[in-house]
């Protein structure tokens, strides 16, 4: 079976089928956005983690005289307490889990509270004295924060043991839960695609019933019958997938690129180039399932 | 070159089986009608021979194959060593004869060159060479039938199935059609066609098996152009001329 005849046959199946190969290019094209907008927000939360959980630390923050009395019943810590935390940070047990750890005094808490604060009329009235001594410490594995948690809590001299993770868990996990959402819809417009696929090439087999049958009875293999409206299925496919990956393309780059990532600065966002690297899974995906729906719906045809 | 063993068919969903312990074995070069009213089972015995079906007992042997165990993929090979025409020509009305023809070689990916030379030869073969450029619908019936000829035999398959194809011709077509495929067969293409055309049938004076409710009734070896043995014994042995059961 040459190529030259296949294609054909498979030209001749799209003009006397236009419009509902158009209809699969459009099913395809706003399904393969979904799964590339849900992909996209899942590199996003990537994104966000690697970002932040690099720079998250978690803060031991010490006893003051100022720690309410739940926290700290002893008033500040001793320096014995101070230093068995530190001892701790380097015990044989927690040191492989720890990349690095610091203490901040009292007055160099001040100064940073100084440096990151904008307002500063609320400053005057503060005083070192009121801040926590506190060990800031960096995992080797950000994931792993329950073990300084744990060590930590109920340490005498310890007022807090904070994960600066937790203030970004919520919009990671709103970021989850819309990228879910997304998926979910991408999941109920692949399935339509699918089916839509299945009744069009079904409908443009039926169209070409008579050929099919002159094939089958001259000897024409089963695939030199089937591939070319496997390939109709998988051309609507490609040029779906292909204006989906555009659309978003656009998107990204208007949306995200010129207007989210120019106001809000203080974290990374997906670009262009994360498009482009999820375009092979998601026309991949596209091409899958239409190769898949037009085998399967074909499949009676070519019953010997 | 065909045989069949001990075939019994019954189609799903009917009472009656359609064939019934049918044996049956056509030599190389034979000519042979197969005869009945409608329903008798001629079709099936075709439709088993093109492994369009498949016995539930016995064997069909075709060119060697025994289809019964024939896999499925291996089935458009076999089928490239059949020609088979319709009564209804099954030709595609948006082609011309030619690319009719040469439709049936390219699905069996033959290369170009040897298309352009097989299908003018064909069409002269049947008497349309003239015509080659024609749409079916400007074409008499008889006329098309011999495209579905052209198309049937231009691969040169050994064995040329023939169901009813005379069936919509009037008599002067069916004549036409007839000498073609005396000539085809004369060539050393084995024939077998089902008709219920008597007049055809007696001017022919090939072999005649004669079918009636799915089991062969008579089968008679009339005067054959050269000695071929015959087949099984005839389950009926006094050979009669063909007559259509009311």
């Amino acid at each position: 079976m040459k190529l030259g005849f296949i294609l054909s046959e498979m030209w001749a199946g799209i003009r006397g089928n236009f419009s509902m190969i158009v209809s699969i290019i459009l099913v395809t094209f706003v399904s393969l956005s979904f799964v590339s907008v849900a992909a996209l927000l899942q590199l996003q939360v990537g994104n966000m983690k690697n970002y932040w959980y690099d720079r998250a630390q978690i803060a031991i923050y010490l006893c003051s005289d100022f720690s309410p009395e739940e926290q700290c019943p002893a008033g500040a810590a001793s320096d014995g307490q101070v230093k068995a935390v530190g001892d701790q940070l380097e015990s044989a047990a927690l040191s492989p889990h720890i990349e690095a750890f610091y203490f901040e005094n009292q007055q160099d808490a001040f100064d940073r509270f100084l440096a990151e604060s904008e307002d500063l009329s609320a400053v005057q009235y503060l005083l070192p004295e009121q801040l926590n001594e506190a060990y800031w410490v960096n995992l080797v594995n950000p994931e792993k924060t329950d073990l300084i948690v744990e060590a930590f809590s109920n340490q005498p001299g310890v007022a807090e043991v904070r994960d600066q993770r937790g203030y970004l868990d919520q919009i990671i996990n709103f970021l989850n839960i819309s990228s879910l959402a997304v998926a979910g819809v991408a999941a109920i417009m692949l399935a339509s695609a699918a089916l839509l696929t299945t009744t069009t090439i079904r409908l443009s087999a039926f169209s070409r019933r008579r050929e099919i049958s002159i094939m089958r009875l001259v000897g024409a293999s089963s695939w030199s019958i089937q591939l070319p409206f496997i390939l109709e299925g998988v051309l609507a496919a490609l040029i779906g997938g292909a204006l989906a990956i555009s659309a978003v393309g656009f998107g990204t780059s208007y949306f995200v690129t010129d207007l989210l990532a120019t106001q809000l600065a203080f974290t990374s966002f997906v670009g262009i180039e994360d498009v482009w690297s999820i375009a092979p899974l998601v026309v991949g995906v596209g091409v899958l399932i239409a190769a898949f729906a037009a085998t399967v719906s074909t499949f009676r045809h070519i019953r010997v | 070159m065909i045989r069949l063993e001990e075939v019994t068919k019954t189609y799903r969903g009917a009472n009656e089986a359609a064939l019934r312990s049918v044996s049956l074995d056509i030599q190389r070069g034979e000519f042979v009608f197969l005869v009945g009213t409608s329903g008798s089972g001629k079709s099936s015995m075709l439709r088993m021979m093109l492994r369009e079906e498949r016995p539930d007992q016995g064997n069909v042997l075709v060119l060697g194959e025994n289809l019964s165990r024939l896999p499925a993929r291996r089935v458009p090979q076999f089928r490239r060593k059949l020609g088979v025409v319709f009564q209804d020509f099954r030709l595609l009305p948006n082609k011309t004869v030619y690319q009719n023809i040469a439709f049936a070689l390219k699905v069996i990916g033959k290369p170009k060159a040897f298309i352009e030379t097989a299908v003018p030869d064909v069409l002269r073969l049947v008497g349309l060479d003239h015509k080659s450029d024609s749409l079916p619908s400007a074409l008499s019936g008889g006329e098309q039938q011999r495209v579905a000829i052209a198309r049937a035999v231009v691969n040169r398959p050994d064995v040329l199935l023939a169901d009813e194809p005379t069936g919509n011709l009037d008599p002067a077509s069916s004549t036409e059609i007839m000498n073609l495929l005396e000539r085809i067969n004369l060539a050393g293409t084995t024939i077998v066609m089902a008709t219920h055309d008597r007049n055809i049938v007696d001017r022919m004076q090939k072999r005649v098996v004669e079918i009636s409710n799915g089991e062969i009734v008579r089968d008679a070896e009339t005067a054959s152009y050269k000695e071929i043995p015959s087949g099984p014994t005839p389950i009926i042995p006094e050979p009669k001329d063909f007559e259509e059961k009311p």
